[in-house]
């Protein structure tokens, strides 16, 4: 039985709580585990704070997902996020004042783009979100004077609530906020999918059509995902800024997005869990892939993806949740 | 039931036109639909029934004529504005939310009547989920509600379907061939439920049926469809008699 | 203001008409790539994200087999077999094998699915091609020296441009469009492609080997790739990332020109071609930009492409 049929036969069966307790018990082994191996081996910290920003970031793929749409240009509002935090923080370094900006941001520009996208679908949805991050990629290349172009900007020393942090403190610090935004916008998604908002955009991927009979916008429902969708990805951004403390317009590039799609399908779509599952079991394959083949970590990864697209549909998370519910039953 | 003159028609289509390249699908459509009243659209297919319903819901624009619902112009509304004033619609191809259960799709039709709402208002509160499971019992699907929407069978799908448009409390309900693709011996059932539950809510409905059996039974008026216009319409007595009628639409629909 | 267009024209005329044979030239190789893409869509139904990949493995290998060719001492004229030897490799090896590997394997699945089988494809051949030609740079340009420049009168002026970009390039891009638009309508396996895909299951009932149909078309449209890459090796120095900007400029391409549109894709090629080249001569910065902002406005006003055709859904 595949990790699919399972979940299918979950649904099937009705009641969700067993599936709730699961998820639940997960993102808390999940959290303290995190905790634990930054902990034990310090230099993981760095790559488990990444995996839990891009993780907040992949949650919003997981919405449009949902809506059976594939953003290839996600990455555009991860870029705004960090972008927004290495220009603005030589002036007001402190990441509290500069997280929620970056989301604003990115939440405007989503909201702008969004306007646009969201009367379209498909190939067009997935190829106009990529052209639009490709525009925003090369602003960022072209302008020099301003972005410092391919070379990047150095992000200034940061403050956390007025405090200059020593710089194992200021590690624990970013991996503390980035696990603490990540289980509040998983908890957050999971209460947005189960609300009608959230079951109305699902409802995009089966039957748009009887949402306009219902008397809704499937277009409005879209574009709430979208704009919150873009808020993530902005405060993912931020958190990845923050954490490398160096951004570059490759943050925006189209394959920066296609990594984003990847790290949804590798955690699994079926839960909120997925993309934090999905970037970490991410990241450090790419930490051991590139450590220990230096030239062909991408060839590693696209491996990966291709094992877990073909033979685990369900990605990680589907593979964990029928393991727990073979146990617990 | 011959309803007298005096009342107002609740939908009233007035010169309907419409063609797909050469095909007319409306070539002057004028039709009165009586309140509280059931009415059958009866025809071969491609004599424009579906479309007609697709003009009413704001699906398809007519290139002429006008559709008024309860005195008030409704052409050029989307469907969804034109939900919101009253008239629900079923499908011949039930279109249900396949991922989402059918207790689900019901609440989130009684969810989208009693919209807007906070994004992390859960779709199975009490409420909603009392008002879903109340309507799915009145349809005789309460053992399906936690079943996923595409395991049921197409009897089980139709009546979902239409009680999804229920769920919107419209006024009027247009229904396109709710008993096709159902077995023969579930049909009757189907039906008979469904004339239960709208009569109860006090829904005047036009339904698009084949079956002339179930036609005679429920409709209190028929409108016969034949390329585009209505060629006949009346009491199911008068207009099933017509020998024209027998010949050239029962003839052909009963096959389809 | 016609004074100022004019005193503008005689001030940047010369930049002006090389900026159109430029694009010109651009706009043959973009098509190339383009109309392979949109083939393969058309009747794989899956969007290729590793097909700017073949075209950068096409470059590589025409680049190989040139410089071989050179250290053999054969004439430069052989450069040209090279070109045609590396389209024949890339078509006739890889894309059968690409095909019968992975992509079989997903025929209706999830369109996200899809994307990243050959979004991993994608990282795969990025590395295998890293692995195999390094990350220097590589030229080989005997094909364009080998017909040297043509002096194109130009006003008062001449613009001197070389022969292979002005006949080679646009020459191909021609002809294979003739090629295909007469192959699809006029042959009887053209003739079954296009019934591919209008309705697959239509065509299968009707007896058609739908899987031989996709292995051949796919081989084909990885042929066109690869000879597209094939043909821009001489005109640039070939680095690592040529696949993706590729691919991304076909993306911009076919989604403008609306899916399954030869022609369409043709002019679109040729649109955003010329906007890129004038671009990249008047507004470099702009360069990168000019594709999609052109693609955002065409869609803007008709969102299934300029040549596009609206499909509805059947309630």
């Amino acid at each position: 039985m595949t990790p699919s049929d399972d979940r299918g036969a979950e649904r099937r069966a009705g009641p969700k709580r067993p599936a709730l307790a699961r998820e639940t018990l997960l993102a808390i082994i999940g959290a303290l585990a995190l905790v634990l191996c930054a902990w034990a081996i310090p230099w993981l910290k760095f790559v488990l704070t990444i995996a839990l920003a891009k993780g907040i970031a992949v949650l919003g793929i997981l919405l449009l997902l949902r809506a059976g749409q594939v953003s290839f240009g996600h990455s555009m509002f991860l870029a705004v996020g960090a972008y927004t935090v290495a220009f603005v923080a030589p002036g007001t370094p402190e990441v509290l004042l500069l997280l929620p900006l970056a989301a604003l941001l990115a939440a405007a520009l989503g909201l702008v783009i969004g306007l646009f996208v969201v009367r379209y679908r498909d190939i067009f949805f997935g190829m106009l979100n990529l052209a639009l991050s490709m525009v925003i990629y090369s602003l960022l290349e072209k302008m020099y004077a301003v972005t410092h172009g391919t070379d990047g900007i150095r992000v200034a020393g940061l403050t956390f609530a007025g405090q200059r942090l020593e710089r194992e403190v200021q590690e624990w610090a970013m991996f503390g906020i980035a696990l603490t935004l990540a289980v509040g916008f998983g908890l957050l998604v999971r209460a947005y999918l189960g609300s009608p908002m959230g079951r109305a955009l699902a409802g995009i991927k089966t039957r748009e059509t009887r949402l306009e009979f219902m008397g809704l916008s499937a277009r409005l429902v879209l574009l709430f995902a979208y704009v919150l969708s873009a808020l993530m990805g902005g405060v993912g951004g931020a958190l990845v800024a923050m954490t490398s403390r160096h951004v570059t317009p490759q943050l925006a590039y189209w394959t920066s997005s296609g990594e984003l799609v990847f790290i949804a399908i590798l955690g699994g779509a079926g839960s909120a869990l997925g993309p934090f599952l999905g970037a970490t079991a991410f990241e450090l394959v790419r930490v051991y892939a590139a450590a220990a083949v230096a030239d062909a970590w991408q060839m590693i990864l696209g491996g990966v993806l291709l094992v877990v697209i073909l033979f685990a549909p369900g990605g990680v998370w589907g593979i964990l949740s029928s393991k727990l519910k073979g146990r617990g039953a | 039931m011959s309803t007298p003159p005096v009342t107002a028609p609740l939908l009233s289509a007035k010169g309907l036109r419409l063609a797909f390249g050469g095909v007319k699908a409306a070539d002057g459509i004028d039709l009165d639909v009586m309140p509280g009243e059931f009415l059958a659209i009866i025809g071969p297919n491609g004599a424009g029934k579906t479309t007609f319903i697709n003009m009413s819901t704001g699906y398809l624009r007519p290139q002429a004529g006008s559709i008024e619902f309860d005195g008030q112009p409704i052409l050029g509304l989307k469907p969804r504005a034109i939900v919101r004033r009253g008239i629900g619609r079923s499908f011949q191809l039930p279109q249900l939310f396949t991922e989402h259960t059918v207790l689900e799709n019901a609440a989130l039709a009684v969810a989208s009547r009693l919209g807007p709402w906070s994004p992390l208002t859960p779709l199975l509160r009490p409420a909603w989920r009392e008002e879903a499971m109340d309507l799915l019992e009145r349809f005789g699907l309460a053992q399906v509600a936690e079943s996923r929407a595409d395991t049921l069978n197409e009897g089980a799908r139709k009546l979902a379907d239409i009680a999804m448009a229920v769920a919107l409390q419209p006024r009027l309900l247009l229904m396109d061939e709710p008993t096709s693709g159902v077995a023969a011996a579930e049909k009757m059932q189907i039906v008979e439920t469904l004339v239960r539950v709208l009569r109860q809510s006090g829904v005047t409905a036009v339904f698009v049926e084949h079956d002339m059996d179930v036609v005679a039974r429920f409709a209190d008026r028929v409108a016969v469809w034949s390329q585009g216009r209505i060629a006949a319409l009346g009491p199911p007595a008068q207009v099933l008699a017509d020998p024209v009628v027998q010949r050239d639409v029962i003839g052909i629909s009963t096959h389809a | 203001m016609p004074s100022t267009i004019i005193e503008w024209f005689s001030d940047n005329g010369l930049l002006f008409g090389l900026a159109l044979l430029d694009g010109l030239a651009y706009a043959a190789l973009v098509f190339m790539v383009a109309v392979g893409l949109n083939l393969v869509f058309g009747v794989l139904r899956i969007v290729n994200v590793a097909h700017g990949s073949l075209f950068a493995i096409g470059a590589y290998t025409a680049a190989s087999i040139g410089i071989f060719f050179a250290s053999l001492g054969l004439p430069m004229w052989a450069g040209y077999v090279a070109l045609v030897l590396s389209a024949l490799l890339v078509g006739a090896v890889l894309g059968p094998l690409i095909e019968k590997l992975l992509l079989r394997r997903i025929y209706g699945h999830e369109d996200v699915l899809q994307l990243l089988v050959t979004f991993a494809l994608f990282m795969i051949l990025e590395d295998v091609q890293k692995l195999i030609w390094g990350v220097q740079p590589i030229m080989q340009d005997a094909p364009m020296k080998f017909l040297g420049t043509v002096d194109i009168p130009f006003g008062d002026d001449f613009i001197p441009f070389t022969a292979y970009q002005l006949f080679v390039l646009p020459g191909v891009a021609v002809a294979t469009l003739a090629a295909l638009a007469w192959f699809l309508r006029r042959t009887l396996t053209g003739r079954v492609i296009v019934a591919v895909t209008t309705d697959k299951e239509a065509a299968t009932a009707m007896g058609i080997d739908a899987a031989k149909i996709m292995l051949l078309t796919f081989s084909f449209g990885a042929g066109l790739a690869a000879l597209g890459g094939a043909l821009a090796s001489p005109t640039t120095s070939l680095v690592p990332g040529v696949g993706a900007s590729t691919i991304v400029l076909s993306f911009a391409v076919v989604a403008t020109a609306g899916l399954g549109q030869i022609e369409g894709a043709a002019l679109t090629s040729l649109m955003i071609g010329l906007g890129r080249s004038i671009a990249v001569y008047f507004a470099p910065e702009f360069e990168v930009v000019v594709p999609y902002i052109i693609m955002v406005a065409v869609l803007l006003v008709r969102p299934q492409g300029l040549f596009g055709v609206l499909e509805t859904r059947r309630v």
